[in-house]
């Protein structure tokens, strides 16, 4: 292992407008080393990646390559100066168009010196020495399309390699990759490690932690919240620095369930997941917590009727339940704010009640006739339930701020009486005081209904839940009362600690 | 509200009350009950077509088929009345079913076969062109016309189906209203109404503007978007009934300019109000600007053949009023 590090950031640091994302962040990457960096969303993975790939251009700090200075101004810099990012999308990486050995050796395309005509012969024997070096056995002549994910990230990565880089850096390579596949990327990092190659791996997978990492370093708000290199690494610390837990927590006075509201069986959201069962009773809200990626959205669109379950039953109020579409979950009162609201929730062209009444529309109608009067009322009394700052009803909701579209959001499902009321992510791009006040309301209407919420930060878990189940690997795999929980298991099992043994 | 606000809100009503102040004075006989009417009768077909469009613009597609669907319902009509012998319930029918059924197969490649609306409804369009000419082996359809098979066709346009066309009603003055105007009034109020005050409508604007967050609200997202395409259908077949009763023939070579027209009446409704996004409102007013525009510079002698030229620049003022000034536009 290298002593000396090969690339050095110290403190560095970068704002857009008022708002700083990166707050004077530290990272050393050594030769022929993996090094793994973990944070929530928002911490400010993307934006750290974009500096030091050349995309953004840095405010404060320093960057050494080599022991001197890197500071590139276009990716294309970064990349001439041996740093090269394989980005998140599989298909950033490659040209879909174009087929494997063209891809392979698609930079030389450009530039001074390239040649003014393409000579396919040559291409191929230069993509040929590439995908050697890699042990890379895709067909040269296959086209993108009818790739693989994994054999598309393989491409992209060898693609990568073909510049000789000194610092890779993968964004979340197998956020899209079944774990067979996965296995075959890890193989491919072993052979980069053996090169000499220092490796920034950033991903939210604990299984793909446990197998590649030498050294974790947990990004918080914007700063290292910890940097762990002593063997074995201490998973569950790296978990804790990256989630981060405030003293003083406002505690909660937790409730018990009354008869169950919601019941599944032999539940299974993914394909090679352990099946769970899961039990909601009246009046408990219940937080599921989790990192990236291990399936909460998957669960909530499961139970919401996007998406079917590859096995087991559920069941409402003692009666099957098998939603086939929202409509349906929605009838039987299963309601859903869901994750992003940008993508999923708010329609920009309609204003606060029109956004707040989509989906009960039907009730307040006559005749098919909606109901302006008895809209704007309806509207008018959410907004002051949930305190929502606005001049009217009618504002536009480009308007609001973000915790108060967020309230929005609540608000459109808080008209009816749920009997199953979801929330994915519902803290996500909101201030504390909105945070607050949406986390309040919904424990003051819990009474007669099952609440459930689905939250990365266990922070807002430990805030708003009576009872915190943790998934891991789209499985259900621990639960908590939220009274005098024992924090250290609730980390091990959020760290992946089951996996031990696989791993 | 700024002085911006006011003028992306009501600049392009207070246009369209100048152009009428100043041709009124400009031009002898503008300003005359017939004129109106002549205005109206002018723009009644694309205008009703543009209706039809918009509601596939609500949410969020477009329709190219349209003009064609109207020709086609024109050779049906003529093509039912005189080859089939048939009267003018069976012509409209047809003429109905026809548009209800393109709008079906519209909505089923875009929806299902998950083709872009664009190439879907240009496909579409090409089909309809061939397929109205293949009955009479691309000849126009008339009384007395000779048949592929040697015979001559008997049948003629009813009575009833030409009063669509030419019959006019009394309003003050007797004989001043056509049946187009109407036509297109009726459905102008009641697209207007459906889009803007009925829930239905309310969601097609949902799916138009987030689809992902009206199919999560619990909206049928699909069958929106097909009923938006047999809407248009059924719009460009009734523009195309009463195309067939203002010429009482099947005119192979008319109704070249119905889809550029129509679909400029329903981008320049953009603008109206300060919208930004489609609405029967702004088509219908979009549809008489072009109108009251010609007729005008007609009335002062502009020469035919600058008419689209006039209508390019309205449709281009109206765009950079929608997407410049607006801040709908700035997303």
């Amino acid at each position: 292992m290298g002593e000396e590090a090969v690339f050095r950031i110290a403190d560095l640091r970068k704002s857009f407008g008022s708002i700083q994302v990166l707050g004077g962040v530290g990272l050393e990457l050594h030769s022929g080393e993996v090094t793994v960096l973990m944070g929530a969303n928002g911490a400010g993975k993307s934006t750290l990646v974009k500096v030091v790939s050349g995309v953004y251009s840095l405010d404060a700090g320093t960057m050494m390559l080599d022991g001197q200075s890197f500071n590139p101004q276009t990716p294309a810099e970064a990349i001439r100066a041996g740093v090269v990012t394989v980005h998140q999308n599989i298909n950033d990486g490659v040209v879909a168009a174009l087929d494997v050995a063209t891809n392979l050796t698609l930079d030389r395309l450009n530039g001074a010196g390239a040649s003014l005509l393409f000579n396919p012969r040559r291409i191929r024997r230069e993509a040929k020495q590439v995908a050697d070096r890699m042990g890379l056995t895709v067909d040269l002549g296959a086209q993108i399309p009818d790739l693989s994910l994994a054999d598309r990230q393989m491409v992209a990565i060898a693609r990568a390699m073909a510049h000789e880089p000194k610092v890779l850096i993968l964004d979340e390579p197998t956020s899209s990759l079944s774990s067979a596949e996965a296995n075959r990327l890890f193989a491919l990092i072993d052979r980069l490690k053996q090169r000499g190659v220092a490796i920034l791996y950033i991903t939210h997978r604990m299984s793909d932690i446990r197998r590649l990492a030498d050294r974790i370093v947990s990004l918080r708000d914007g700063v290292i919240a910890g940097t762990f290199e002593a063997k074995p690494l201490d998973y569950e610390g790296a978990v804790n620095a990256m989630l981060g837990r405030k003293v003083g927590l406002g505690q909660v006075a937790v409730r018990d369930g009354g008869e169950t509201v919601f019941f599944a069986d032999g539940l299974r959201i993914a394909e090679a997941a352990r099946p769970f069962s899961l039990a909601l009773g009246a009046g408990e809200v219940v937080a599921i917590t989790g990192l990236v990626g291990v399936g909460k959205t998957a669960l909530a669109e499961t139970l919401f009727g996007v998406r079917a379950p590859l096995a087991g039953t559920m069941a409402l109020d003692r009666k099957p339940y098998a939603p086939a579409s929202p409509r349906q979950a929605i009838d039987a009162g299963v309601f859903l704010v869901a994750k992003d609201r940008a993508e999923n929730g708010i329609v920009p062209d309609f204003n606060i009640y029109e956004n707040m009444n989509l989906p009960f529309l039907r009730r307040i109608s006559r005749f098919g006739v909606a109901q302006r009067r008895n809209e704007r009322a309806i509207a008018r009394r959410q907004i002051g339930d949930l305190g929502i700052v606005c001049r009217t009803e009618r504002d536009d909701m480009a308007t609001l701020s973000g915790g108060n579209q967020q309230k929005v959001m609540v608000a459109r499902w808080m008209s009816e009486q749920a009997r199953l009321f979801m929330l994915d992510e519902p803290f996500q791009g909101v201030d504390i005081a909105a945070r607050r006040d949406i986390a309040a309301k919904l424990r003051a209407s819990a009474d007669g209904r099952a609440t459930l919420i689905f939250v990365t930060e266990l922070d807002e878990a430990l805030e708003t839940a009576d009872r915190i189940l943790v998934m891991s690997e789209h499985t259900i795999v621990g639960e908590h009362r939220n009274a005098g929980l024992n924090m250290e298991r609730l980390l091990g099992e959020i760290a992946g600690q089951h996996l031990k043994g696989a791993a | 509200m700024s002085m911006r606000e006011l003028a992306v809100r009501y600049g392009f009503l207070v246009l369209l009350v100048a152009l009428v102040a100043y041709f009124a004075i400009a031009a002898d006989g503008f300003a005359s009950p017939q004129s109106a009417v002549f205005i109206f009768q002018s723009v009644a077909i694309t205008g009703v077509l543009a209706l039809g469009v918009t509601a596939t613009l609500v949410v969020g597609g477009f329709d190219l088929s349209i003009g064609s669907v109207a020709t086609t319902a024109m050779m049906a009509a003529a093509y039912v009345m005189v080859i089939l012998e048939q009267n003018a319930f069976v012509a409209v029918i047809a003429c109905l079913l026809i548009g209800i059924i393109v709008g079906l197969i519209n909505g089923f490649l875009i929806v299902y076969m998950r083709v872009p609306d664009l190439l879907a409804t240009l496909g579409m369009m090409f089909l309809l062109v061939g397929l109205q000419r293949i009955p009479t082996e691309g000849r126009s359809i008339a009384t007395g016309m000779t048949m592929p098979d040697g015979s001559v066709a008997e049948g003629t346009f009813s009575a009833a189906f030409l009063a669509l066309g030419r019959h006019r009603f009394d309003f003050f003055i007797q004989n001043l209203i056509p049946v187009s105007v109407v036509v297109l009034l009726v459905l102008a109020v009641a697209i207007w109404f459906f889009l803007e005050y009925t829930r239905f409508g309310r969601m097609m604007y949902a799916v138009g503007s987030n689809e992902r967050a009206a199919q999560l609200a619990g909206a049928p997202v699909k069958a929106y978007k097909i009923w938006a395409y047999v809407i248009s259908g059924i719009f460009a077949s009734i523009g195309g009934i009463l195309l067939a009763a203002r010429l009482g023939r099947g005119d192979i070579a008319s109704g070249n300019n119905l889809l550029l027209d129509s679909v400029a009446a329903a981008l320049i409704g953009f603008a109206v109000l300060g919208a930004a996004k489609p609405n029967a409102f702004g088509t219908a007013v979009g549809a008489l600007f072009v109108g009251i525009l010609l007729q005008g510079l007609t009335m002062m002698n502009a020469p035919y053949y600058t008419q689209d030229f006039v209508k390019g620049i309205v449709l281009v003022v109206a765009l950079v009023f929608t997407f410049a000034l607006s801040n709908a536009g700035r997303r």
